[in-house]
C-alpha cells in the first residue's frame, strides 16, 4: 500500500509525451506507443465527472458502519476512470455526467490496532 | 513585523446536531443549554473524517490561496488532540498528501485547544531565523465529549491551515508580534488510552480560560502599545459561545469586534482549529490595513496572543480563498443515534 502512497494521496499519475496520453494510476511504459513511448510524471487535478454509479447496501468487510454509500467511475478531466466512493452526497443530486472533486478521507483501517489507510474519494463539485 | 501569512485554508466537516437534539436525550432542557452556553449547533465528522482528513482538505486550501509549490514548504506542524494515532504523526501524512515531500521537518504537537497557534509560533520563528522558505501551520480536531458531559454540546470537529513567510510583498497579512502566558493548571485534560477526556467543571472558567486569555491578550497590547479602541477584529478561544464574549468585554472590546471571529454557536468548539477558524473568517471579508488582536488558549494551561494586520495583498487574493462559510452553511443534520455512529461512541463499533 504505502509504495502507491502518491497515487492515493495525491492522484499522482503519468503522461506519455509521444502520444499525449494521460495515465492513472502512473505508468513505467506507455502501452500505445511501447518503446516510442516517453512517460513523465503528470499531477491530476481530481477534477472529474461521474461516469456510472451504483448505491451499495450490501458491503464487503470493512465497511458496514458506511452503507448505504455511493461507488462510482469517475472520468478524470485529464481522461483517466477511476473507481471510488462519492461522499456527502445521496443518489438523487447525482446523474451520468455530474460534477465531481476529490476528497481526502480514510478508505480503510486494520482494526483498532492497526494502519489507517487513507485515499481519495469523491464529492460534488459546486 | 516577525513574518507574515501567505496563505491560510479553512475546512469544517458537512454534518450537525442540534443542541436540543442531545439535550433531548439526556433530559436537559434545550433553552437553558442553547442560552446557557450559547451554542446551537455544532460540526460531526463523516464516518471516514478524522483529524488527519480535515487537515489536508484545510492545507489543500491554503496552498490554493497561497499559490506556493508544495515543496518550497519546509517545516509542517499539526497541531490536535485528537491525533489518530498515538505514535505515527499526522504531520507527514499530510506532508505526503500535498506534495510536500520529502525536504521539510514535520512534527505534531498536543496543546490542548492551543496546539494551532503553538504551531504558527514555531513557523515564525523558522522563517523569520531563514532556516525555511516557508512554513505551514495547521490545527485540526475532531474532539470528543462524554455522553452526557457538557462537552458534548461543544466538542466538534474543523480544521484551519496558515503558510507563514517572511517576505512582505507576499503576505495577505502580516504578523506583527506575539506573546505567551503559560502555566501549570489543571482544567481539562485526557490520559493515555482514555477515551474521554475529563474537566474541572466550573474550574475551568475563572482561573483556568480568563486568567490565561486576558493575561496573554493584556500582555501582547501592552508589548505593541495598542488599545482595544485600535482593533478592529478580535478573535479568542471559544470553547463555548459565551467565554470569549465575557472575556472580550473584561478587556474592553465591543461586541462588533468580536462578531466576526465567532464561531462556537453555529459550529462547536473546534478545539485546535478555534481561535485559528475564528481568525480564517476574518480574513474572508477584512480589507487591507485592518488590526486584529488573536488570542488562543489550551487548557493545561496557556495562551498565545498575536497582532496581525492585513496588507493589500488581501484584496488582490480575495480569488483564490475558499471562503468558510461555503463549508459552515452547506449542512446536513444528524439525529443523535447517527451522531453515536458518526463519532463510534458504542464500544462494539
Amino acid at each position: 500500500m504505502w509504495r502507491r502512497i502518491p497515487e492515493r494521496y495525491r492522484m499522482a499519475g503519468s503522461l506519455c509525451e509521444n502520444c499525449r496520453q494521460n495515465f492513472f494510476p502512473r505508468r513505467t511504459f506507455c502501452p500505445i506507443c511501447r518503446r516510442k513511448g516517453k512517460i513523465v510524471d503528470k499531477q491530476m487535478s481530481g477534477k472529474g465527472k461521474v461516469f456510472a454509479y451504483s448505491l451499495v447496501t450490501a458491503p464487503p468487510v470493512g465497511y458496514e458502519g458506511e452503507i448505504p454509500y455511493i461507488l462510482a467511475i469517475i472520468e478524470l478531466d485529464e481522461g483517466p476512470k477511476v473507481t471510488a466512493q462519492i461522499v456527502d452526497c445521496k443518489c438523487d443530486k447525482l446523474e451520468i455526467g455530474t460534477k465531481v472533486k476529490s476528497a481526502f478521507r480514510r478508505i480503510t483501517e486494520d482494526g483498532d490496532e492497526g494502519i489507517i489507510y487513507y485515499g481519495f474519494k469523491f464529492k460534488l463539485d459546486k | 513585523m516577525i513574518a507574515g501569512i501567505i496563505g491560510y485554508g479553512a475546512y469544517v466537516p458537512r454534518y450537525r446536531i442540534k443542541a436540543e437534539e442531545i439535550a433531548a436525550v439526556w433530559g436537559e432542557e434545550p433553552d437553558r443549554i442553547i442560552s446557557g452556553l450559547n451554542i446551537k449547533e455544532k460540526s460531526v465528522p463523516a464516518t471516514d473524517e478524522d483529524t488527519v482528513t480535515l487537515a489536508v482538505e484545510a492545507a489543500r486550501n491554503a496552498l490554493k490561496h497561497s499559490g506556493i509549490d508544495p515543496k518550497e514548504i519546509g517545516a509542517l506542524y499539526v497541531g490536535s488532540e485528537s491525533h489518530p494515532y498515538a505514535v505515527k504523526p499526522t504531520a507527514s501524512i499530510v506532508a505526503e498528501a500535498i506534495g510536500a515531500t520529502p525536504n521539510l521537518t514535520a512534527a505534531d504537537l498536543e496543546f490542548a485547544c492551543k496546539a494551532g497557534t503553538a504551531a504558527i509560533q514555531m513557523c515564525m520563528g523558522l522563517v523569520a531565523s531563514g532556516m525555511v522558505k516557508y512554513g505551514m501551520a495547521i490545527g485540526a480536531d475532531t474532539s470528543q465529549g462524554r455522553p452526557g458531559d457538557a462537552l458534548e454540546y461543544s466538542a466538534s470537529a474543523g480544521a484551519a491551515a496558515y503558510i507563514i513567510g517572511k517576505k512582505k510583498e507576499e503576505a495577505i497579512a502580516e504578523i506583527i508580534d506575539t506573546y505567551s502566558f503559560t502555566t501549570d493548571t489543571p482544567d481539562f485534560w485526557r490520559r493515555e488510552g482514555a477515551d474521554f477526556p475529563q474537566h474541572g467543571g466550573r474550574f475551568t472558567g475563572e482561573p483556568a480560560y480568563f486568567k490565561h486569555v486576558i493575561s496573554a491578550s493584556k500582555g501582547m497590547m501592552e508589548k505593541t502599545k495598542m488599545k482595544p479602541e485600535e482593533f478592529d477584529y478580535a478573535v479568542f478561544h471559544q470553547p463555548n459561545g459565551k467565554f470569549p464574549l465575557q472575556a472580550g468585554k473584561m478587556l474592553g472590546f465591543s461586541s462588533k469586534q468580536l462578531e466576526r471571529g465567532l464561531l462556537t454557536p453555529i459550529i462547536g468548539n473546534t478545539y485546535s482549529a478555534a481561535s485559528p477558524l475564528g481568525l480564517a473568517n476574518v480574513l474572508d471579508e477584512a480589507k487591507p490595513n485592518k488590526k486584529i488582536l488573536l488570542t488562543s488558549f489550551g487548557s493545561g494551561a496557556g495562551s498565545d496572543s498575536f497582532v496581525i494586520r492585513t496588507t493589500d495583498l488581501i484584496d488582490k487574493k480575495r480569488k483564490g480563498i475558499t471562503p468558510l462559510m461555503d463549508y459552515v452553511n452547506d449542512k446536513q443534520y444528524l439525529s443523535y443515534g447517527l451522531y453515536v455512529k458518526h463519532r463510534r461512541k458504542l464500544k462494539s463499533m
